[in-house]
């Protein structure tokens, strides 16, 4: 069982007290209506999946239920560091 | 081979006799035995059959490695282990034990027939041999070869016995309590560090418990670790799986080795987070692969010397050693020196150490250098062996009632490599060793390769001038893997060490190739004329060893395998007789029969109460969500389809939920109490997902917003009073909260009291009734209901559950998210166009609705469905046709997704997913179910009132 650091907590925590979130720092576009069809499609649905270093959301659910970003080797399975939601990427 | 107890020496408790069954039969061992070494003692040679030949085995090992002797454990009814090593197995006063794969005894097995056949059973047999007819498999040939082939009879009862589960914090883990990790665990004990030490076996001391000589260390070193407050020793403790981030987990045995059975936890698994793990797990012995290596009495060197010095048995009155590493001359040196009688020493190599060629002349023991046995004698012991010298076809046999092997040593790399460590091969020792960690961990003592009993030479087979076709060179006992049947594989044109284990099962058996998977890997590599570190190696998975299902259970079974929500009502529905289902988590009451009504009976008496009086539902697990803040409105007018600012306080309104992808994910109606305050509400199963939805847009998307979320669900218990009485039932009942028609019309809150407790009063309808849901703290929740139910008396007030809730809302046509929807669902399919705020800019899932599938024409759409036959209910989940005379497969239009009797129209109604079902309003359809085709016309969803007269009263 991975541990996982919460930047809100400043704690080192099992991963059974967090909820992955997908993939990090892709933006609600602020007005969808100018998205081609295409343009929101990659939004919703075109994900990134890659060989070592993924952005990623995780939600410290049975913590203090905040969403935050994650940098973790999806080889290895080691996160190499969590950030605050927006705050950018690293 | 024929056992017996040494007179002196061992472990074993001389004053403490214990009697216990094999087979039935009944002997008797001292406290401190092994089943395997008490057998020993008694002359038992024989301990299994073997899984695909049946072929008589005796012991191979003394530890946790034993791949022959596996017996089942019978402690009474339903306590019940197959598949135990004997060596493993403490005897105790009453253990009753038996073994395997045999039938109808061990010594007369009628499945030996297989061995006879062997020729007939090579590598890839059974995917080679059962392949046709393909329906034979079922029937025929999986039964019987499971019949045949097997381990232990899997237990047929519900397991009584209980479980416990402990996390556990320390800075330093040990595992292994033999000399290296004994020597770790004193130095690091003086530091302070918490510390805790694990052993497979009931005693701490690994291969110090098989010499003498180290028992004083041993036992100092003991009482200082035992006395150590910083210090927690495990012993029966197995770390079965080491995994991310120094997570180990064990399972600790507390009560198999007592004699009575009691209601104390049976085992106890342990996870444990250790700062830094120390593995001291030791090195296990390989056998040598030879003809006949695997009759009864054939083991290994160091198991005879730990049976000796530690049990006090001699495994043999002739002892012959077969050795290609010196750790088996100094074995032979230590069982000769405690009385047992040593019939010769052959070793393959040429050249040994003058040390130990001294040695053995000095205690008489004949030696023959460069020479291999290349035969045994005996089938179901030792009687002789024959040997022959390297490369010269001079053979000669030797009489001996064992054979040991000394055939090298095997680091122990298990739980390192589950920590994804690397490894490195070392040519000299012939093994696989721990390179670079993973995690911070460190390898120690012999399971790093590190040991002082001396070095040796590997070979893959023994040299043998015998037609290596005709003989039988066991690498895997367990699976029956000959060496013959790696050679095969590879002729076969298997290349990877991975498709050569599955094709030939080697390692693939209970022990996981402890002593096989690198003479396999030798073999394999001569075979492909391939070093041995380009052929690769297996990866080690968990568990080290079998665990139970008990163990990993712990107390997650029965009631306890799920949280059960139950509401504050709950008590009152199960003394009234209520049947429950499960919804989510939550039990809810289905229905409430009176005396003989089945759920049909049931639930039209309880319809058609609330079409006619008043009914009273308990709609508490109904999911509720607190908004609060000046953007609450902002807020939720972004989330759902409707709009939300212009809602009046004191209104309530209908919430329609997508996902960004347009899809119907939860509905449910809320309640503005005040400008900043909402009351949402969310559909039972679906309150967990919509909070972290909302908190999601929430905390990511507009932290801008100044809203805050807070989960109500379990803060209110919910009556719903539905029923053209309801509000004569209620009117004396309330304070400060006028009920009339015109001051609390349809879809409104109130506050007030109610039987004198503060109340968010809804008027809100999921029958088409008149109806009332009313929210009290969730304490007074069943006060209340019975108060309801006292004052309705006079209406003839009848509680009704979930089934009959579901048929009143189908004759209204009101949808059940995730019954009537799919998550393929948009609110266009659904006929909830007027829940879509058409001139809003945006909110969650606006854009997508204009996606060219979501526009595109022939999307399954919601309707309803009258059958030809108004008696006929359809099957919900039924596919739905045009054509039923169609050839099959036939095409599929859409599906049935809610289905029922509906008493109060005297017919049955359900509701469909049809392609352009919208568009077919009068057209015929056919269900086609087991019991025939149906025929159904598309209708509205709107079966009952539908100009609603009934809810504006």
């Amino acid at each position: 069982m991975i541990l996982i650091h919460c930047p809100y907590c400043d704690e080192q925590r099992p991963e059974i007290e967090f909820a992955y979130a997908g993939q990090a720092h892709i933006a609600r576009p602020v007005d969808p209506d100018t998205y081609s069809d295409e343009e929101w499609e990659r939004f919703l649905f075109i994900r990134a999946n890659p060989r070592g270093r993924h952005h990623e959301r995780w939600r410290h659910s049975h913590g203090c239920g905040r969403f935050f970003n994650a940098v973790r080797d999806t080889v290895t399975d080691k996160f190499e560091t969590t950030y605050k939601a927006g705050e950018p990427r690293k | 081979m024929s056992g017996y107890r040494l007179p002196a020496g061992g472990r074993i408790d001389r004053s403490k006799p214990v009697a216990f069954q094999f087979d039935g039969k009944r002997y008797q061992g001292f406290a401190g035995d092994t089943l395997a070494s008490a057998l020993l003692a008694n002359g038992v040679s024989l301990f299994g059959r073997s899984f695909k030949y049946h072929r008589p085995r005796g012991l191979l090992a003394a530890g946790s490695e034993e791949p022959n002797a596996l017996v089942s454990v019978h402690r009474g009814p339903g306590r019940f282990t197959p598949n135990l090593r004997a060596t493993n197995v403490e005897i105790h006063d009453g253990l009753n034990a038996s073994s395997q794969n045999r039938w109808p005894s061990l010594k007369t097995d009628f499945g030996a027939i297989n061995d006879r056949l062997g020729m007939f059973f090579p590598a890839g047999f059974y995917n080679k041999t059962f392949m046709w007819p393909r329906s034979f498999w079922d029937r025929l040939y999986e039964p019987a070869i499971r019949k045949m082939a097997g381990l232990g009879d899997a237990p047929t009862e519900v397991d009584p016995d209980n479980y416990a589960a402990t996390y556990a914090h320390c800075d330093l883990l040990i595992v292994g309590a033999g000399p290296a990790g004994l020597d770790a665990a004193l130095e690091a004990s003086g530091t302070g560090k918490r510390l805790i030490l694990i052993d497979e076996q009931d005693e701490a001391g690994g291969g110090a418990l098989a010499d003498p000589a180290l028992w004083p260390w041993l036992e100092r070193s003991m009482k200082a670790l035992s006395s150590a407050a910083n210090v927690t020793i495990l012993t029966r403790t197995t770390a079965f799986g080491y995994y991310h981030d120094n997570f180990v987990g064990a399972v600790q045995r507390l009560t198999d080795h007592l004699p009575a059975n009691s209601e104390a936890p049976r085992e106890k698994l342990w996870r444990i987070r250790a700062g830094e793990v120390l593995l001291a797990q030791g090195a296990i012995e390989r056998p040598l692969v030879f003809d006949g290596n695997d009759t009864p009495g054939v083991m290994l060197s160091s198991a005879a010397k730990i049976f000796a010095n530690r049990y006090g048995v001699a495994v043999g009155k002739s002892l012959a050693l077969m050795a290609v590493h010196d750790s088996g001359w100094h074995d032979v040196f230590a069982l000769k020196k405690a009385g047992v009688g040593i019939a010769a020493i052959i070793d393959a190599r040429d050249v040994v150490d003058e040390s130990l060629l001294a040695e053995a002349a000095a205690l008489g023991v004949a030696v023959h250098l460069n020479h291999s046995v290349i035969g045994v004698k005996g089938r179901h012991q030792v009687a002789s062996i024959e040997i022959c010298a390297n490369g010269n076809d001079v053979r000669r046999s030797i009489p001996c009632d064992a054979l040991l092997m000394a055939g090298g040593w095997t680091p122990s790399v298990h739980l390192w490599s589950h920590s994804k460590g690397s490894l490195k091969w070392r040519d000299d020792l012939g093994a696989y060793v721990p390179d670079q960690p993973n995690e911070n961990c460190r390898s120690i003592g012999a399971c790093s390769g590190d040991w002082d009993f001396g070095t040796g030479a590997v070979y893959d087979v023994l040299p043998t001038p015998k037609d290596q076709a005709r003989i039988k060179a066991f690498v895997d006992f367990q699976n029956d893997v000959t060496a013959k049947d790696i050679n095969l594989a590879v002729r076969e044109g298997f290349r990877s060490i991975e498709h050569i284990k599955r094709y030939t099962t080697n390692g693939m058996a209970t022990d996981q190739g402890k002593t096989s998977n690198l003479n396999g890997l030798q073999i394999a590599s001569t075979a492909l004329a391939k070093a041995v570190p380009d052929i690769g190696l297996t990866t080690f998975r968990p568990p080290y060893t079998p665990q139970t299902f008990g163990a990993l259970a712990g107390h997650a079974k029965g009631a306890l395998f799920q949280a059960t929500r139950t509401t504050n009502i709950d008590g009152w529905a199960e003394e009234n007789g209520a049947i429950f289902e499960l919804v989510a988590q939550w039990r809810r009451a289905r229905y409430f029969p009176k005396f003989g009504e089945d759920m049909h009976a049931a639930v039209n008496r309880e319809c058609v109460a609330v079409r006619n009086s008043v009914g009273i539902f308990d709609a508490s697990t109904l999911g509720k969500i607190e908004v609060v803040g000046p953007d609450a409105a902002e807020f939720l007018n972004r989330m759902y389809t409707n709009p939300w600012k212009a809602l009046e306080p004191g209104r309530c309104r209908y919430g329609l939920l997508l996902k960004e992808d347009g899809f119907i994910t939860d509905d449910g109606v809320s309640a503005r109490l005040a400008p900043d305050r909402f009351h949402l509400t969310t559909t039972t199963g679906g309150a967990a997902r919509v909070l972290n939805m909302m908190e999601d847009y929430l905390q990511t998307e507009w932290p801008d917003l100044n809203v805050w979320l807070t989960s109500t669900t379990e803060q209110y218990a919910v009556i719903a009073l539905q029923g053209p009485n309801a509000r004569k039932l209620l009117e004396p009942l309330v304070e400060g909260i006028d009920l009339s028609a015109e001051a609390f019309p349809h879809m409104a809150i109130r506050e007030g009291l109610i039987c004198g407790i503060p109340t968010r009063l809804f008027r809100v309808s999921f029958t088409g009734e008149l109806g009332f849901e009313i929210n009290v703290p969730t304490a007074y929740g069943r006060a209340l209901w019975e108060r309801l139910m006292a004052e309705g008396a006079d209406y003839g007030i009848t509680p009704y559950g979930t089934e009959t809730m579901h048929v009143l809302r189908a004759e209204k046509g009101f949808i059940i998210v995730g019954q009537d929807t799919d998550g393929t669902v948009t609110p266009y399919d659904a006929g909830l166009d007027w829940a879509v705020g058409k001139k809003k800019p945006d909110f969650v899932g606006r854009r997508s609705l204009a996606r060219p599938d979501i526009i595109a024409v022939g999307r399954r759409q919601l309707v309803g469905l009258l059958t030809e036959d108004p008696k006929m209910v359809l099957e919900e989940g039924a596919q739905i046709v045009a054509d039923p005379n169609q050839p099959v497969p036939m095409t599929m239009i859409g599906h049935v997704t809610s289905s029922y009797w509906s008493e109060t129209l005297g017919r049955s109604i359900a509701m469909a997913l049809v392609a352009n079902g919208h568009a077919m309003l009068g057209e015929t359809i056919y269900v086609p179910m087991p019991d025939g085709t149906h025929k159904a016309a598309i209708s509205s969803m709107v079966f009952y009132d539908p100009q609603g007269a009934r809810l504006h009263v």
